[in-house]
């Protein structure tokens, strides 16, 4: 934890930008350069910035699920997507689509979940390590 | 047989480990999971095993993305075999985990990781394509790493640094040739490959890929001389986790090693298959002398491992149908074997108060005489006393050695066997019939009824295989048989995997999507 008001006041404005621009990243990657992987990294470094600035208790209490929930939750909700496609006899991962929206996205959320549940597990471990 | 099937080995392993996570505060709920995961994959990886010795291969293209474009599955007689034995080993080590894993590794999440690990080894069994079989052994090594310094005891963290720092080196090895062997061909579907590579202009190029890969799968399957990790090792995590990694892990480097110098570098035989050749004759002579040396059961074992190795890449080396079946008769009862000395061994040192040292050993007839008999199995079977299964996979090797005129390796891997006997007898002599120390390392902890009996069934259950192969050989052969015929004449795998469609599908998109 750092005792910097800079630091703090800093990291209050960018942390709603961040999640936002995290959103925007797992969106953008269904077309255009981006996706789950580099959205979670975005949004797991606003909560790690978090925990920097006001230790690890404060984002723990902020996130109110344990990381490694979200780490299960978004491996559940990436692999099961891909077993859509045996509702019309096609091989797993074989993309299912309603209109526009489609599996690979729910996919992309899976991924996004673990990236963050995985490295805000490995912060919250790390961290908490050094504090004691 | 549908495509799902294929896929099955992948996607009942990783499911269970994702609920795992999802349980990750109810330890009791994981070990229900896990247990119950392992029998879905032990009973799928039988249907399919069947499926394929019957229909022959099978192939599922994920996401319907049509070879040699997506990712193919492929399951041939090999890869089947594999499968199932694997998931034999699974349920095993799953079942005895329950009474060997204590709740410290529990709650560091041991099952999850297992499943894990489970799904990278079915992954690399697998898996048509051989960027994907790296992820594959990704997967593995990631679970394996985490596996091993699981618990957190200096002299694991030790062993880990090793084993990190030596499959580093491995992976990026690994990495480096298929890249090369994709910039040279521009494909990495291995039955496209197989297609390929015999067009490629510069043959030296490939010849010198094929090194590459020889290389990064001997430092995985602990050929000679890239085997020193593993000695320094195998020892150090619990018992479970000792008993999987001998069983299962170096295995899929080896098969690793047949699926690639069958399938894809057939043409410079006389130079790769030299270099194999060679190799597996050192590391079988190297692995019994260290394990004669070593004066600790674990140790012991973790050096016949690597002896072994050698005795499964002799039957590559030698590549003719017959000593392809052996070699896959030899790998499996390799790994039923190693699978329950390293679970005994575990047993051993529970009685022994903590140490598996020879010193400490002593006695056992007298504190457990029906583990006593029940070691005895594989301890035969290692040795290769008949009726047991080992002594059959000698036999199919020696004569398959004979008929191609190897008659150095034969000399070799009968003084291996030779060696390995007066191993076995040693080991007798210290376990059972000398006194036992006093006092035992540590105090011994008595274990109830009902875990001792979990303990102890696995070592049951494999020493059942183990005889039932001694006895009855003939389904296995055959199995072999099938085995060691469909690698030496790949055509039924290319046609599985590419339709057999007389213009092959390039790179500029010829190819027809399959409905």
């Amino acid at each position: 934890m750092m005792e910097s008001l800079i630091l703090r006041t800093g990291v209050r404005l960018l942390l709603p930008l961040m999640l936002l621009f995290s959103i925007f990243i797992l969106w953008r990657g269904h077309n255009e350069p981006g996706g789950g992987f580099v959205g979670g990294l975005i949004c797991a470094v606003g909560f790690a910035l978090h925990a920097i600035a006001f230790g690890v208790k404060a984002m723990r209490d902020m996130l109110r699920i344990d990381p490694r929930t979200i780490l299960g939750t978004g491996l559940l909700v990436g692999i099961t997507p891909g077993f859509l496609g045996a509702l019309s006899d096609e091989p797993y991962m074989t993309a299912q689509w309603l209109g526009a929206l489609g599996t690979p996205v729910l996919f992309d959320i899976g991924v996004y979940l673990v990236v963050v549940g995985a490295i805000l597990a490995m912060v919250q471990t790390l961290m908490a390590e050094g504090e004691d | 047989m549908t495509p799902w099937l294929t896929a099955a080995p992948i996607l009942v392993p990783m499911l269970t480990a994702a609920l795992c996570v999802a349980a990750w505060k109810y330890p009791v709920a994981q070990r229900v999971l896990s247990l119950l995961g392992s029998l879905i994959l032990l009973v799928i990886g039988g249907i399919l095993g069947r499926g394929v010795m019957e229909q022959g291969v099978q192939v599922a293209q994920m996401g319907a993305w049509a070879a040699p474009f997506g990712i193919t599955l492929v399951v041939d007689p090999l890869s089947a075999v594999m499968v199932f034995i694997s998931a034999v080993m699974g349920f095993c080590v799953a079942l005895h985990a329950l009474g060997d894993i204590d709740p410290v590794r529990e709650r560091g999440g041991y099952h999850v990781v297992f499943q894990m690990l489970m799904t990278g080894v079915c992954g690399a069994f697998v898996t048509g394509d051989l960027f994907n079989m790296y992820v594959w052994f990704e997967v593995m090594l990631i679970s394996s790493f985490v596996l091993l310094s699981l618990g957190g005891v200096r002299e694991q963290i030790d062993a880990a640094v090793k084993y990190v720092c030596i499959n580093m080196v491995a992976t990026a090895c690994l990495l480096l040739a298929v890249a090369l062997l994709y910039g040279v061909t521009g494909t990495l579907n291995m039955a496209d490959l197989s297609l390929r590579v015999p067009d490629v202009p510069s043959q030296p190029v490939i010849s010198a890929i094929a090194v590459l890969f020889i290389i990064a799968f001997g430092m995985k399957a602990a050929l000679f001389p890239f085997f020193f990790w593993l000695p320094a090792t195998y020892h150090t995590p619990a018992v479970s986790v000792q008993a999987i990694f001998a069983g299962l892990l170096t295995k899929v480097g080896v098969y690793a090693l047949i699926r690639v110098f069958t399938l894809i570098f057939t043409g410079d035989t006389a130079w790769t298959h030299g270099i194999l050749m060679w190799m597996a004759g050192i590391t079988m002579i190297v692995g019994v002398l260290g394990s004669l040396a070593a004066r600790d059961l674990h140790r012991a074992w973790s050096w016949q491992v690597v002896a072994h190795i050698g005795s499964m890449v002799m039957g590559l080396a030698i590549s003719t149908p017959l000593a392809l079946a052996a070699a896959a008769f030899y790998m499996v009862h390799d790994i039923v074997v190693k699978t329950n000395l390293f679970l005994g061994a575990g047993l051993v040192r529970r009685l022994a108060g903590g140490s598996t040292d020879y010193k400490y050993l002593g006695g056992l007839f007298k504190t457990a005489p029906w583990l006593c008999l029940l070691l005895f199995v594989p301890l035969g079977s290692l040795a290769g006393f008949p009726p047991l299964s080992g002594f059959w996979g000698k036999l199919l090797l020696v004569r398959a050695g004979l008929e191609a005129e190897q008659y150095v390796m034969v000399g070799v891997l009968l003084l291996t066997g030779l060696l390995t006997i007066w191993l076995v007898g040693r080991v007798w002599a210290e376990m059972v019939w000398k006194a036992p120390a006093e006092p035992p390392a540590e105090p011994v902890q008595p274990l109830s009824a009902a875990r001792s009996y979990v303990l102890i069934l696995p070592l049951l259950l494999l020493s059942l295989i183990t005889v039932a192969i001694g006895v009855n050989p003939e389904r296995l052969m055959n199995a072999a048989g099938q085995v060691g015929d469909s690698l030496h004449d790949n055509t039924a795998y290319v046609e599985a995997v590419l339709g057999g469609s007389p213009g092959r599908p390039t790179l500029l998109g010829a190819a027809e999507v399959s409905p």
